[in-house]
């Protein structure tokens, strides 16, 4: 049963500052360890193996928790699943935060896997990204120069190269994710689909955000997640609807401009035509949902 | 190799770990605790399910070192003096096991539950709380009659 993982680890350290982690990872010799969940599995089989030292991170105090404070919202990236599932404050502020976490793998993993985790994995089907991307999330990074704290903030939608990839570099470490909390009926609503409803990497997962006012359907966010080499935005579907009348078949129109913009693959969850059908059908159904509901 | 202690079912343990060690591996390997299962390996199944500073957590996904100064409770850190815990005693009960090799995830997993949730836990809720845990054997029925029956005895 003792799987070997691949790379090699021969120190191991768990510093309890930030500045103490970004000593410690500043010659990019090293693997970043938080929840774990994904970092065990992809280090068990070859896909992403240790660089010879593993750094905990896990016991910064300052990575962990989420404040709301001038109307930001601010999540330390170690904060699990768990605590934004129980986070009340929050669950008030942005309710589609608790709505995905509830939605996320289960009891167990949600325990230990962080937000700050989920996005670094950059996973296509990462399923905390969908809404943190739909309310024009940014990270915040943190690095040691040498002599002292770099630090340097990139939108969330510019963050992900591939699957896989960001713009991090080797020694940066992702220190919390912030966004304004929506302004007053600024809705914001997720769905993902799998064969099964828990512990499911999504087949597809969506989030859309609008306000619905008079009728009128303004700041519009579509974000699409397992069906592009990154969650993406469906911009043209959302040109689509901002502005627009909510009514008649925008919704239709909206959700096949979406299913247009995505490059789904055919794989062991899904067929790219699945991928397509579902991508349509969950967007028209969340516009509903926001604009209807 | 770094040296990891921590609390295992109220005892210090101490030992000296490669730092890739599993804490399954660590519970099972090295401190002879083989009451809690690995199956998948890839914490899908739940059958390694322990308790570590009162959560709930998959010990194939952690690294025995994350562990530093933890407390961690396991299947046999359940019973106390020779009696069976009530949960154990509904499973035993409500014929809650068929292979059994699911069965240690499971009753950690309902010790859990009724800790979060409370004694009263109606069939819907322990199923869809059953979210992490797979029984092959596809028992469920008699597992969920088992919780419900043990969470009431836990009161």
């Amino acid at each position: 049963m003792q799987v070997k993982p691949s790379g090699t680890l021969d120190e191991y350290l768990a510093p309890v500052t930030i500045e103490e982690a970004a000593r410690a990872l500043a010659d990019g010799r090293a693997s970043v360890l938080a929840g774990g969940t994904d970092l065990m599995l992809q280090a068990a089989n070859g896909r992403t193996p240790y660089r010879g030292r593993l750094v905990n991170i896990r016991r910064i105090a300052e990575l962990r928790g989420a404040a709301i404070t001038g109307g930001r919202v601010r999540i330390g990236a170690l904060t699990t699943v768990t605590d934004i599932l129980n986070h009340a404050e929050l669950a008030k502020a942005v309710p589609v935060l608790r709505q995905t976490a509830d939605k996320f793998a289960s009891n167990q993993i949600r325990n230990m896997a962080t937000i700050g985790g989920n996005i670094c994995n950059a996973s296509p089907a990462g399923d905390m990204i969908i809404p943190l991307l739909a309310l024009e999330a940014e990270v915040e990074l943190a690095s040691w120069d040498g002599a002292k704290i770099r630090t340097r903030e990139v939108a969330l939608e510019k963050f992900f190269t591939g699957p896989g990839r960001t713009v991090m570099e080797r020694g940066e470490l992702l220190t919390a994710v912030s966004f304004a909390v929506p302004e007053a009926g600024h809705r914001v609503r997720f769905a993902k689909s799998g064969p099964r409803p828990a512990l499911e990497i999504s087949t597809v997962s969506a989030a859309f955000a609008a306000t619905c006012k008079d009728g009128v359907t303004t700041n519009v966010r579509i974000v699409l997640g397992a069906v592009a080499p990154t969650p993406i935005r469906a911009r043209s579907a959302e040109a689509l609807m901002e502005g627009a009348e909510c009514s008649g078949d925008l919704a239709a129109r909206a959700a096949k401009a979406a299913a247009g913009e995505i490059s789904p693959i055919d794989d062991v969850r899904a067929s790219a035509w699945y991928r397509t059908h579902l991508t349509e059908v969950f967007v028209r159904r969340l516009i509903e949902d926001v604009c209807h509901g | 190799m770094p040296t990891v202690s921590m609390t295992v079912n109220g005892k210090e343990v101490s030992a000296e770990v490669e730092t890739r060690t599993l804490l399954v591996q660590f519970l099972r390997d090295h401190i002879g605790l083989t009451g809690t299962h690995v199956g998948c390996d890839t914490s899908q199944c739940g059958a390694c399910v322990v308790h570590v500073d009162g959560k709930a957590l998959k010990s194939c996904t952690r690294l025995a070192v994350q562990c530093e100064g933890a407390s961690v409770t396991t299947i046999e850190g359940l019973a106390a003096n020779g009696a069976l815990h009530p949960m154990q005693q509904a499973f035993h009960e409500n014929h809650g096991l068929q292979c059994g090799f699911c069965t240690p995830g499971m009753i950690m997993s309902a010790v859990d539950m009724v800790e979060r949730l409370g004694n009263k836990l109606d069939e819907k809720t322990i199923r869809q709380e059953l979210e992490g845990n797979i029984c092959r054997c596809t028992g469920y029925h008699n597992i969920v009659k088992s919780i419900a029956a043990g969470a009431e005895a836990m009161k």
